[in-house]
C-alpha cells in the first residue's frame, strides 16, 4: 500500500472503570487500514472488537496510545471534535439496526444529512436508495420492514453523506441468511464499485472471507494475527 | 427535519402529550382566570361608579381610594352645605353603603336626588322606592338572584319589597333609601360619601381645591383620579395573592413538564444514542427536547386560552354577579409565563440526554 492508512492505530488501550476496578479492555492494539480495503475484524465475544469499533468511530475516547483517522488525532480530541468526526468522517451501521422508531426510513436516511447540514433528497440520496433498492419502501416506519430491509436502510443512513470510513458491526448478526447474503453483497459493492472504506466487526469467518480484503483476528484485547 | 421528530415524538406517545398539554392549559386557564376575576370585579365597579355622573367625590377621612365599605362618618347636612357655598355644584347627593355577604354592596340613597344626578335611569320594571322598605335591584341581581319586582328579599335582616328593577352600571346593584339604611344600622345624620354633580365639569379642579380648604380633613377626589388611584390601589393589594397563584401555577407546569421530558428521555435513550452516532451535537440534542416541551406548551398555552373563554363563560353564566375581563397584555403574560415554566422543565432532561454516553445509550433497551 503506498498510500497513508487512512485509519492507524499504534499502542491503543482502552481502560473502562466498573464498579471501582479498572477493566481493560484493549491492551496495546497496532492497525493500519489503508483508503480502499475492506477490513474485517474477527473475534469472539469480549475479544475488544467492539471497543476497538467505539474507539476508531470517536463514540468513547482512548485511555493510551495513539489512533488517527483521516488523519485526525483522536487523542488529542475533544468531545465536540469526536461528534465532528461522526459527522463527517464515519457512517455506522450496527447489529441491531438502530433505526429511528418513530421514522419513516426516508426520514430515517433524511436525519442523517439533516444533522450534517446538507439539503434533504439531493442527489446523494437518491442514489443511495437506488443502489440499496429500498426506493418501494422509503414510506414505511421501521416496525414495518423486514430485517434486512432495515439493514439496507441502516446502510442508505450511513453513506448518504459519503464518509470517507464505514463501520460496521456485526451487521449480518441479526439477519438470516439469504438477508446476511444481500447484506455483505452490498458492503462488497460498496467497497468494489465506490472504493468505499470499510471496517466490519463480525464473529462470522466465513462472512469475512467471502467480501472482506483483509481480515485480523482479536482476542483478549490484542490483534493475535492479520 | 427536527420538527417533523418533534411531530413524531409527540404523537408516539399521545396521552402523554395530551397530559402534558392539559397541564400547560390549566397552568394559563389558573393565572388569566383569577387576573381576569380581579380586573372584572375592578371594572365592573369603576363602570358603575361612573354611571353615577359626579365629577367629585368625598370620602370620609379613614377612606382610602379603594375601599370605603360599611362606614358612615360624613355628617349629611355637609351635603347641603357644599350645594349652598358652591353655585357651581347642580346636584350633590350623600350615600351610606353597606357590604354584602358576597362581595356586593347595599346602596342607600335619596333616590330623587340620585336620579338627578344619574341623569335618569331606565326601568325593566316597577317604579322608583316609595316607602321606607323598599328597595330597588339592577337587572344582573334580578337575573341572578331570580328576584322579581314585588318580591321580598333580605337585606340587613330585615325585609324588603322590590319597588323596582333598573339597569345595571348605575352605583349598585341593591338600592335601600337613605333614611332606612342609616336608622337600621345606627348611623343617623350620617352619610358613606358625598357625590358633587358639577354644571361644567371642567371647574372640578378649582372646586376640589376650594372643598379642600372648606374641609381639610377629608380626601375629595376627582372621580376619574379616584378611579385611577383605586384601580392602582386594589391592582396593589391583589398582587401578592395574584402572584401566588402564578408561582403555584408555574410550579405545575415546570413539573408536569419536567416529569413529561425526563420520562421521554428516559424512554428515548436509544434514539438519543443514535442521533449522537450519527453526529448530533450536544446543542442539536438540548435543540430537540427543548423544541419538544416548547410545542407542548405552545400547545398548552392555546387550550389554556380556550378554556379561559369557556371558564368566563360558564362563571358568568353561573354568578352573574361576577364579571371576569381578561386583559389583552396578560394573554401574553400568561404565555410568557408557562413558556419559562416549560422550558425551565424541559432544560434539565435537555441537558441529560445532551450529556448522555452514546455507547452506553445505544445499549439501552
Amino acid at each position: 500500500m503506498s498510500a497513508d492508512p487512512i485509519i492507524e492505530v499504534n499502542g491503543l488501550t482502552k481502560v473502562f472503570h466498573m464498579g471501582g476496578v479498572d477493566v481493560p479492555a484493549l491492551r496495546g492494539v497496532s492497525l493500519q487500514v489503508y483508503p480502499g480495503e475492506f477490513l474485517a475484524i474477527l473475534g469472539p465475544s469480549g475479544s475488544g472488537k467492539s471497543t476497538l469499533f467505539h474507539v476508531i468511530g470517536g463514540l468513547t475516547p482512548p485511555t493510551e496510545g495513539e489512533v488517527k483517522v483521516a488523519g485526525s488525532d483522536l487523542t488529542a480530541m475533544t468531545d465536540g471534535d469526536r461528534t465532528k468526526l461522526r459527522k463527517e468522517v464515519v457512517g455506522f451501521v450496527f447489529q441491531r439496526f438502530n433505526l429511528l422508531p418513530t421514522l419513516t426510513a426516508e426520514e430515517n436516511i433524511a436525519i442523517a444529512q439533516h444533522i450534517a447540514g446538507r439539503d434533504r433528497q439531493d442527489q446523494a440520496f437518491q442514489e443511495t436508495i437506488r443502489m440499496l433498492g429500498i426506493e418501494h419502501r422509503l414510506h414505511h416506519k421501521p416496525y414495518a420492514l423486514s430485517g434486512g430491509e432495515q439493514q439496507r436502510v441502516a446502510i442508505a443512513r450511513a453513506i448518504v453523506n459519503s464518509p470517507r470510513i464505514l463501520l460496521a458491526d456485526e451487521p449480518t448478526g441479526n439477519l438470516d441468511t439469504a438477508n446476511s447474503e444481500t447484506v455483505l453483497s452490498i458492503l462488497k459493492e460498496l467497497n468494489q464499485r465506490l472504493g468505499q472504506t470499510i471496517l466490519m466487526i463480525t464473529h462470522n469467518p466465513a462472512a469475512a472471507a467471502g467480501c472482506a480484503s483483509r481480515t485480523v483476528h482479536m482476542r483478549d484485547g490484542k490483534i493475535v494475527d492479520s | 427535519m427536527i420538527n417533523k421528530m418533534v411531530a413524531r415524538n409527540l404523537l408516539h406517545r399521545p396521552i402523554r402529550t395530551v397530559l402534558s398539554i392539559l397541564a400547560i392549559a390549566v397552568e394559563v386557564t389558573m393565572i388569566l382566570l383569577i387576573v381576569g376575576l380581579g380586573e372584572g370585579l375592578l371594572e365592573d365597579s369603576q363602570r358603575r361608579t361612573r354611571g353615577v355622573g359626579a365629577d367629585i367625590l368625598i370620602r370620609p377621612s379613614t377612606s382610602s381610594a379603594a375601599m370605603n365599605l360599611s362606614t358612615a362618618d360624613i355628617p349629611e347636612k355637609l351635603v347641603a352645605k357644599l350645594a349652598e357655598e358652591f353655585p357651581e355644584i347642580e346636584v350633590a347627593t350623600g350615600t351610606t353603603v353597606m357590604m354584602q355577604g358576597d362581595l356586593q354592596t347595599i346602596t342607600g340613597v335619596d333616590w330623587d336626588r340620585f336620579l338627578q344626578m344619574a341623569d335618569g335611569i331606565r326601568y325593566f320594571g316597577g317604579g322608583p322606592m316609595e316607602k321606607p322598605y323598599d328597595a330597588i335591584v339592577d337587572e344582573v341581581y334580578s337575573r341572578h338572584k331570580k328576584v322579581r319586582v314585588g318580591d321580598t328579599i333580605r337585606l340587613l335582616n330585615h325585609d324588603f319589597h322590590v319597588a323596582g328593577i333598573v339597569e345595571s352600571g348605575k352605583m349598585s346593584r341593591v338600592f335601600i333609601p337613605l333614611s332606612t339604611m342609616q336608622d337600621l344600622m345606627g348611623w343617623g345624620g350620617k352619610i358613606s360619601q358625598v357625590y358633587l354633580k358639577l354644571r361644567d365639569p371642567k371647574q372640578t379642579y378649582p372646586v376640589i381645591d376650594r372643598i379642600k380648604q372648606l374641609l381639610p380633613s377629608y380626601p375629595v377626589y376627582a372621580l376619574e383620579d379616584l378611579l385611577t388611584q383605586a384601580a392602582a390601589d386594589v391592582r396593589e393589594m391583589s398582587a401578592q395573592f395574584v402572584n401566588i397563584i402564578i408561582g403555584i401555577a408555574v410550579i405545575i407546569g415546570f413539573i408536569v413538564v419536567l416529569l413529561s421530558m425526563y420520562t421521554a428521555i428516559l424512554e428515548r435513550t436509544r434514539e438519543i444514542g443514535i442521533l449522537k452516532s450519527l453526529g448530533a451535537s450536544k446543542s442539536y440534542i438540548t435543540r430537540l427536547i427543548l423544541r419538544e416541551a416548547l410545542v407542548v406548551c405552545s400547545l398548552g398555552i392555546l387550550v389554556g386560552f380556550g378554556f379561559s373563554v369557556l371558564g368566563k363563560w360558564v362563571v358568568e353564566a353561573q354568578f352573574p354577579l361576577v364579571s371576569i375581563t381578561i386583559p389583552a397584555n396578560w394573554l401574553l403574560g400568561g404565555a410568557t409565563i408557562a413558556v419559562a415554566g416549560s422550558l425551565l422543565g424541559a432544560f434539565y432532561p435537555a441537558a441529560k440526554a445532551a450529556r448522555q454516553d452514546p455507547i452506553s445509550a445505544l445499549a439501552y433497551d
